[in-house]
């Protein structure tokens, strides 16, 4: 400083070598971060590379939906208009103007409420509703608005009365304008329905579980293959990327021999253990009562309990067999590819949901604590189900192998085992290390990777990252019913056809009937029958 | 070093007075690619300016808006906790502030007039 002074003062600004040392001081700084961040991208290309090697991972991400539906619209029927006929009518592009109208509004108070711009964004499928049935008055009219509201539009909306509405579906099945049919009824009408619309020529989008008893399994599928008609079950995780790139990873062997998988289901309220609220509108004077209970063997007096909570009694369902199981059965057959158990148990009760806050008149009949177990012993693996409506903490879904374990949910990870044959030397070298992932897919990132960084899959884990994906969320069950009518467009098998629906029928059953009559339920598939 | 980068996930877990613009970045695409662009760039560029005593004012002051981003984006607030944990327990003065107080005290003492290649660029200009 003094040096510098007296060099100005005396008007001599040569740079003297001191100068210039302090000058260039920090340089060598430069020179160490060129060196780590070299030796850094050489370790992250052979791990990538050396891992992406032995897994033999495609890096593709899974496809999107194509955008552009061409042809003539192809014209629906909806049958059933509750809570879940609500949202499929929704995933097909349409919402009553009611419901556009709240979105809207909710969007306005809150920027973070997507749900209108996500339902204005949807891709338009190219379809229309010709005709509605349901058996409550209150609804038929909620489904008929929808189905109207093509624009998507919110209370600006016309109704368009050259849509039909219809009490009992034989009618809707005979009118010639109408293509296929989407089937979200309680599920003692499922084969009934599902029979006749293959029967009359209808493609068919109906809601699992595919039906309530063992033998409507069979009548369904025989109805489907005779008619040739496009059938799709309402299981949407078929769309989810995870699932897809899990079942690459089970055919590539990453987890190596199966020996057993667990899933599961967990939830903890009223509405997931369906004890819905029941509407006041709802009466005996606006429920087709006689109707509803048409298919039941033993006839119940007008009760609006089972009305709106039908999946409470054994007459209307299969509880969390057909309702829930089936969901995770069909993720991992359509991951392992597995097919139908050779044998089933099941056991449960209701533990929880009994107490008289929870219903009026009538307690419920189906467990709400469940379990059932699978044998596979062609494939030498237990598939273990256990549920619990009473206690919502997330025990995800596992498949565990000698030689790694994959723990699915909307992301994926697969670790090795700290034991495996296959990656022991790469265990042994420091190569792989079981405690991090040797594989993970995260939707919504760029590229598949062997590789994601710790923070990356923290997010992820949070749900921050597959929320939005290229600024936009996705629904599965949308893509679930794009597939179909892009199948029905050109005449291909859906991703849950009728041999899925089958195979998740079948298994769904074995378990049901295991739960009421306490026994070990066998499955002979030569003869195709259970003993 | 990771190509698959984006500042989404971090501005989606703002929380705080600001919160709302910061989500809103995240959700627009556009701007998302023009944010992580801007970020990217701008800690280069004032990380190494700071290193080599270039450009140091502009560094400074490139670093002091990056971080004052950071720090409204994800105050340290009582009830705020976020998805990447701290390693500390922080009420309202955590690192980002701090980072940004000292950045502040480098420009009121031109230490990069000494030290770096500002010092020599300086000297030039002084000798015209």
């Amino acid at each position: 400083m003094e040096e510098n002074t007296q060099q100005a003062s005396n008007g001599k600004n040569k740079m003297n070598r001191r100068d210039i040392i302090k000058g260039f001081a920090t340089v060598p700084v430069f020179g160490a971060l060129a060196f780590g961040i070299w030796r850094k991208k050489k370790l992250d290309h052979y791990r990538s590379h050396a891992l992406r090697e032995e897994l033999n991972m495609s890096p593709e991400v899974t496809t999107q939906p194509k955008k552009i539906w061409d042809g003539e619209a192809i014209r629906l029927g909806i049958i059933g208009y509750g809570i879940r006929g609500r949202q499929l009518m929704k995933a097909a592009g349409f919402a009553a103007p009611s419901d556009v109208q709240d979105w809207k509004d909710r969007a306005e108070k809150n920027s973070d409420d997507k749900r209108y711009i996500d339902f204005k964004e949807q891709d338009d499928l190219n379809v229309v509703v010709r005709g509605v049935c349901e058996l409550f008055d209150a609804r038929v009219e909620e489904a008929h608005s929808a189905a109207s509201n093509v624009n998507r539009l919110g209370n600006e909306a016309v109704p368009d009365t050259t849509i039909k509405k219809y009490k009992n579906y034989k009618d809707l099945l005979q009118d010639p304008e109408i293509d296929a049919v989407i089937i979200a009824t309680p599920d003692h009408w499922h084969a009934r329905i599902a029979i006749d619309a293959a029967r009359a020529g209808k493609h068919i989008y109906v809601e699992k579980g595919l039906t309530r008893t063992l033998e409507e399994v069979f009548a369904v599928r025989t109805a489907v293959k005779e008619s040739g008609v496009i059938f799709q079950l309402g299981h949407q995780g078929r769309q989810t990327g995870s699932y897809i790139k899990a079942a690459e990873a089970i055919d590539k062997g990453l987890v190596g021999d199966i020996n057993l998988i667990e899933v599961t289901t967990n939830r903890n309220s009223p509405n997931g253990a369906w004890v819905y609220d029941i509407d006041p509108r709802g009466t005996e004077e606006t429920i087709d009562w006689s109707m509803f209970e048409e298919p039941c063997e033993v006839k119940h007096p007008f009760s609006q309990e089972r009305f709106f909570r039908w999946r409470c009694w054994w007459d209307y369902g299969t509880g969390l067999s057909g309702d829930l199981l089936t969901h995770e059965y069909d993720a991992i057959n359509q991951i392992v590819k597995m097919g139908i158990p050779e044998t089933a148990m099941s056991s449960g009760g209701v533990y929880f949901f009994e107490k008289p806050e929870h219903f009026v008149k009538e307690v419920r009949e189906v467990p709400d604590v469940w379990n059932a177990v699978f044998e596979y012993p062609d494939r030498n693996f237990t598939l273990l189900y256990s549920a619990s409506l009473a206690n919502n903490r997330d025990r995800g879904k596992v498949i565990m192998g000698h030689d790694g374990t994959m723990e699915l949910g909307n992301n994926l990870s697969i670790y090795a085992c700290q034991e495996s044959t296959r990656y022991r030397d790469k265990i042994n070298s420091g190569l792989i290390d079981p405690s991090i992932p040797i594989y993970t897919y995260i939707p919504g990132r760029k590229d598949v990777d062997a590789i994601a960084t710790a923070t990356e899959r923290y997010f992820a884990g949070r749900g921050l990252l597959y929320t939005y994906r290229n600024g936009k969320r996705f629904d599965t069950t949308h893509l679930h019913i794009a597939e179909w009518i892009e199948c029905i467009r050109e005449n291909k098998q859906p991703s849950c056809n009728i041999d899925q629906a089958f195979e998740e029928g079948i298994t769904s059953a074995m378990a049901t009937i295991s739960q009421r009559e306490g026994r070990k339920i066998t499955w002979d598939s030569e003869k195709e029958e259970i003993s | 070093m990771n190509s698959n980068w984006t500042s989404g996930p971090y501005l989606m877990d703002s929380k705080g007075l600001f919160a709302g613009i910061f989500h809103s970045m995240a959700e627009n695409p556009g701007l998302l690619k023009a944010v992580d662009f801007l970020n990217i760039w701008g800690l280069i560029l004032a990380g190494a300016g700071l290193i080599a005593g270039l450009f140091t004012r502009a560094a400074i002051w490139g670093g002091i808006a990056l971080l004052s981003m950071y720090f409204l984006s994800h105050p340290a607030l009582i009830n705020a906790s976020y998805a990447i944990p701290s390693e500390g327990s922080y009420l309202f003065v955590n690192k980002n502030l701090i980072e940004l107080i000292a950045l502040a005290v480098v420009l009121v003492f031109p230490t990069w007039k000494e030290i770096g290649l500002d010092g020599i660029i300086f000297r030039k200009k002084n000798s015209h």
